[in-house]
């Protein structure tokens, strides 16, 4: 079912300058040549009845509903199928025309089950409507006759139910599943009267390739496909548009409620990073929002081994500013911080920073970026000036080769891998970089052209030998560089990389990769016309994460693959504001908009507009101030929205600091695994709790929209203001749009962004200024940011993280696409049908020497620590390769790996570590301490002091 | 007649290598199996989807659009019976009841003991000699109670 509240042109918009003009039903319309005469009626405000067709997906004409009569053509054409000329003059509706879709009703109906009234689409259901459209009075057949009214439902998908019984064979489901998600998961089969949806062969939709992304649902004219939320609560009657909070991708969705409940979320189809698609995780996993772990009072305790105590808002928003007041009194300034989170918004991080810059008077502020794409950020801001990605997911649909780097799309970022794959259908070429066989490098109907399958840590030396290739062929754009590069750095770059050891034939035995498929994928990237990289955390999460990153840079600049449509250096944020928490200035050494906090002239605006003095040393980094932490000089700390000792690297590092803290103040939906560490428990808000914006991976501004109260009753930046305030620093807000009024004042890439614009526009591309005030889509188009594009010489250091015969094997870590990151929203719905732990893939080879069949413990160590993850053999990982998720903290992923880190923004070396595998019964000490803190922890939450009312 | 899973992927990698790994080679590579096999395995989904780069779904669908593709091994012998208008009209109608009576199956069924597999067939193009049957692959025309009588003896059928 489509949203209760968009319309339905029946056909896909067609883009053509050339305009032709017909008459529909005495009415003359222009629209661009190639629409269809259905889209063409639509837009004269005539709708023809249809059951096939939705504007979706590519026209069908199998219903034989929206036939029409053209004046001088004989019989009766297909609305849908049929396009638009000049001249042409259509009747939609007649007695003749009448009488042939009444006909055709009648035959759907014979085979229909007569339930409207308590069917769950009853009021929203396309074939009620158009029985009613073409006026149909009786069914001259019966219903006695053979039909497939008895056909069993498959209940099996934990959000959607699927009656045949309802199932009008349209083929919606199947083309959406294939045209629009591109999974190919379902089909029609059987012919004539057998013919019916399959997913799979005649699987159950669980069981078969379906990813769940909700495509088919909402492309379902009746009730056959529909939510399982619609069946228990009935249909919703309003909706919001607002923003998922999942991945980077930032899609935008209706959540349609009734009431102050949500119904569900559909995708809206004027989305502009989604065109109306999802996935599993914002289609259907909101149901944490409303869990019962939500946290919904704030709590307060002296030390952690004591019970919770729930006290008033004001009461915890004192006892935490007293608490940081008195460390800031006993050990300096410097003694306290703040982490933002990259899954709130640009207000709340906004506030936190400022929180931190202007009432703790210190610059030790951080995000989680740090253990993401801080590398992005420094790399692109050397080489071309701006630390953000350079095109609009759009834009891929013009590359002809596109190269995917340490990046799982379909698992990650999947409404954009649905774009990648429409893209590679049409006839792009493909190059993926990864350890492991993501699904891109084979999936049904898309495949590779090359998969270099390296080494992990190996990323600098095989991009040096592609960039070696570019340079000893002459693949060079001469008159880019020319024009556009700094004619200095771009010498040394070319002297460094045609050095012979970056020879693909010499560095093969560093990566792994035969040298004639580095040539061969070089001269594809250089030589395929317009070139796009996109790459995720397998680049950046190195000990040469920023290196890689610049190197990228490098070879997109060699080759002019940027300022265009189709080309570009593109990262794939993991979280929904990942690249807003970094604009927002969530770093301990610049501003917002990246502005460096020793720049005087930046410090000088905000320090006349916050009426402080700003500190012009930048502050501590996560790492710095886990390490200050232990060594006693760093004892607060206010954590809003992050779970570090989950997610960052070397978990017993992590809470061993957290332990050696006097305040830890934690923000969050749910009693995270920092917050068993934590004094003070301030409840969050998720994201349909309030007002905010996010900017997605394309620089994408996009609005939050409150649906619902906030469950503690405040909503974060509400919390983040109480406790300035009670430090003595008021801030003044009454709504989220003044926050962002105060950002596009001080930050000049956004001095034209507010909420009216936002209104208007649905998203803004930052920059948005006087010279773009409609955003920017592309950047560096005329000139990069910085003036001339910069290369940077990219020697290839190995990491420190080294095989042998004690750890022989390479761990890599990776997300899936069922499961978020922590988890700890995916992990509160029924996303767990599809993944309920983490597990750990090894190749059968080493399996085989180790004994390890599918299914076994295996404990994992390596020289940070040990777990124990249960084995899956695949053939996806090399030999030499282990892989695992990090999606549940009893996994333990980051007890094991290690504290290496970038060179330059100290992001962890994730993606490498060395470990050893062995077949073992119990879990690990780690996991066996983790386990007791965590019934400990649950104890004292339980036996918490109510509130006292 | 069951057949080793260890024989099924043998058949299978050999049909694959002797066709272009293609989506387009999906129904030659089909015929191979089911003519080495008799049948299309359970196994050969899988195998096919990453050969041919297509999905199970896909593959399903072509299967089950021809009705000669079969995902069960039939009988150890093949009785197709034509229900097209010439044979009905030539009399074939009463060689079904008969065929159904004496092998207790309907139609697209195997035998309790997988003896014989029933299948219908719309037309073998002998209209001329109907009604018309075809057993194990060859044809016999101008079928009627006493020569189908005399087939069914021949496969050990009670009377």
């Amino acid at each position: 079912m489509r949203s209760i509240d968009e319309l339905d042109w029946g056909t896909p918009a067609v883009s053509d300058a050339t305009l032709v003009t017909l008459e529909i039903d005495g009415f003359s319309v222009s629209v661009p040549a190639g629409t269809s005469v259905m889209r063409a009626a639509a837009v004269a405000g005539i709708s023809v009845p249809k059951l096939c067709a939705t504007d979706s997906l590519e026209p069908f004409g199998s219903c034989r509903l929206c036939l029409v009569q053209i004046e001088g053509k004989l019989g009766f054409p297909a609305s849908c199928t049929t396009s638009a000329t000049s001249g042409m003059r259509v009747t939609t509706q007649n007695a003749r025309l009448a009488g042939l879709r009444r006909n055709v009703m009648e035959l759907y109906i014979s085979d229909h089950p007569l339930d409207c009234l308590t069917c769950p689409a009853n009021g929203h259901c396309e074939l009620q409507d158009m029985a009613g459209a073409v006026g149909l009075r009786e069914v001259r057949y019966g219903f006695e006759g053979a039909n497939h009214l008895a056909v069993v439902k498959d209940e099996s998908n934990p959000y959607f139910s699927f009656d045949p019984s309802k199932c009008i064979v349209c083929s919606r489901c199947v083309r959406a599943c294939d045209e629009v998600q591109g999974t190919f998961a379902l089909t029609i089969a059987g012919r004539g009267f057998d013919a019916h949806v399959s997913a799979g062969n005649d699987q159950s939709f669980l069981a078969s390739d379906c990813v769940s992304c909700g495509a088919c649902v909402q492309a379902c004219p009746t009730a056959t496909l529909i939510e399982k939320s619609i069946i228990e609560q009935g249909q919703p009657d309003a909706s919001i548009v607002t923003t998922c909070a999942y991945c980077g991708v930032g899609c935008s969705f209706r959540a349609e409620i009734k009431g102050a409940e949500v119904v569900r979320m559909v995708p809206n189809s004027d989305g502009h990073a989604n065109h109306g698609h999802s996935c599993v995780k914002g289609r259907f996993a909101f149901g944490y929002a409303t869990h019962p772990d939500r946290i919904r009072t704030p709590m307060v305790r002296d030390s952690i081994q004591e019970p919770w105590r729930e006290v008033p808002w004001d009461e915890a928003i004192t006892f935490a500013a007293k608490r940081l007041q008195k460390i800031q009194a006993q050990h300096g300034r410097g003694a306290i911080g703040g982490i933002t989170s990259s899954r709130c918004t640009n207000e709340e991080t906004y506030l936190v920073q400022k929180l931190v810059r202007a009432a703790f008077h210190n610059n030790n502020v951080d995000t989680c970026a740090r253990v993401c794409h801080s590398p992005t950020g420094y790399g692109l801001k050397q080489t071309l000036g701006e630390s953000a990605g350079t095109q609009a997911f759009d834009s891929v649909m013009h590359a002809n080769v596109i190269m995917i780097i340490g990046a799982n799309p379909t698992d990650a970022h999947p409404v954009f891998a649905s774009q990648i794959i429409q893209r590679l259908r049409s006839g792009a070429r493909l190059i993926v970089i990864d350890p492991r066989r993501t699904d891109l490098v084979r999936m049904p109907h898309v495949a590779a052209d090359f998969h270099l399958k390296l080494r992990p840590g190996t990323n600098v030396a095989l991009i040096n030998a592609i960039a070696h290739v570019v340079v000893s062929e002459n693949l060079i754009d001469h008159a880019f560089i020319a024009e556009r590069c700094e004619s200095g750095t771009f010498e040394k770059w070319r002297d460094f990389v045609i050095e012979p050891q970056h020879a693909p034939e010499q560095s093969e035995n560093i990566t792994g990769v035969p040298a004639a498929q580095v040539r061969a994928a070089a001269r594809l990237y250089a030589s395929g016309g317009n070139a796009a990289i996109y790459y995720g955390l397998g680049v950046t999460e190195h000990s040469q994460g920023s290196t890689m990153v610049m190197g990228i840079a490098n070879l997109a600049l060699s080759t002019g693959n940027l300022g265009r449509q189709g080309v570009g250096v593109n990262p794939l944020r993991g979280q929904n504001n990942v690249q807003g928490s970094c604009d927002m200035g969530a770093f301990p050494h610049e501003l917002p908009g990246y502005r460096h906090v020793s720049d005087g002239a930046t410090r000088a605006s905000f320090e006349a507009a916050w009426g402080v003095t700003l500190d012009d040393e930048p502050g501590l980094r996560i790492p710095n101030m886990l390490e200050a932490a232990l060594d006693g000089s760093f004892r607060g700390l206010y954590i809003q929205g992050e779970d570090i000792a989950q997610s960052d690297p070397d978990t017993e590092h992590v809470t061993a600091a957290l332990e050696a803290m006097e305040c830890i103040i934690v923000q969050d939906l749910f009693l995270n695994e920092t917050a068993k560490f934590a004094h003070v428990f301030f409840p969050g808000s998720s994201f349909l709790e309030k007002d905010g914006t996010f900017t997605n991976t394309e620089r994408r501004i996009s609005r939050v929209r409150r649906v619902m109260q906030p469950l503690g009753g405040k909503a974060d930046w509400e919390v983040t203001l109480m406790l300035a305030k009670a430090l003595g620093y008021p801030m003044e807000y009454r709504h989220p749009a003044e926050i962002m009024d105060e950002i596009a004042r001080l930050t000049p890439t956004f001095s034209g962004v507010s909420y009216s614009r936002l209104d208007e526009q649905g998203s803004i591309q930052w920059p948005c200024n006087v010279r773009a005030p409609d955003g920017t889509q592309t950047l560096h188009e005329q000139t990069f940011t910085r003036g001339l594009g910069r290369f940077v010489v990219t020697p290839y250091v190995p990491s420190h993280e080294r095989t042998n015969d004690k750890y022989p094997l390479i761990l890599t870590t990776g997300r899936i696409l069922s499961q978020y990151n922590v988890g700890a929203q995916t992990r509160r719905t029924r996303n767990i049908a599809w993944y309920a732990e983490d597990l750990l893939e090894i190749h059968s080879h080493d399996a085989e020497t180790r004994g390890v069949i599918d299914g076994d413990w295996v404990g994992v160590k390596s020289r940070a620590g040990e777990t124990v993850l249960r084995a899956r053999i695949s053939d996806s990982v090399q030999p030499g390769v282990v892989y695992t998720t990090f999606h549940f903290p009893e996994s333990g992923a980051n007890v094991i790996t290690t504290e290496h880190s970038d060179w330059a923004t100290n992001c962890p070396e994730y993606k490498v570590t060395a470990v050893q595998i062995v077949k073992v019964t119990q879990p690990s000490a780690w996991q066996q301490r983790h386990s007791r803190l965590d019934r400990t922890q649950k104890k004292l939450l339980n036996e918490r002091e109510p509130l006292r009312s | 007649m069951t057949i080793s899973e260890n024989e099924q992927q043998r058949v299978i990698d050999w049909a694959l290598r002797e066709n272009a790994c293609t989506p387009e080679a999906l129904l030659p590579v089909l015929h191979a199996i089911q003519d080495a096999l008799q049948y299309i395995p359970e196994l050969a989904f899988d195998a096919l989807a990453h050969a041919l780069n297509l999905s199970r779904a896909d593959i399903f669908g072509v299967i089950s659009f021809y009705s000669d593709f079969r995902l069960q091994p039939p009988g150890r012998h093949l009785l197709r019976l034509c229900r097209a208008e010439a044979c009905q009209a030539m009399g074939g109608r009463s060689l079904e009841a008969e065929v159904r009576r004496r092998l207790q199956i309907e139609f697209h069924a195997t035998t309790d003991d997988g003896h014989v597999t029933l299948e219908p067939v719309y037309c073998l193009g002998a209209c001329a000699c109907a009604p018309a049957l075809t057993l194990d692959g060859s044809l016999h025309g101008r079928v009627d109670l006493a020569r189908l009588s005399v087939l069914l003896d021949q496969l050990e059928i009670p009377r």
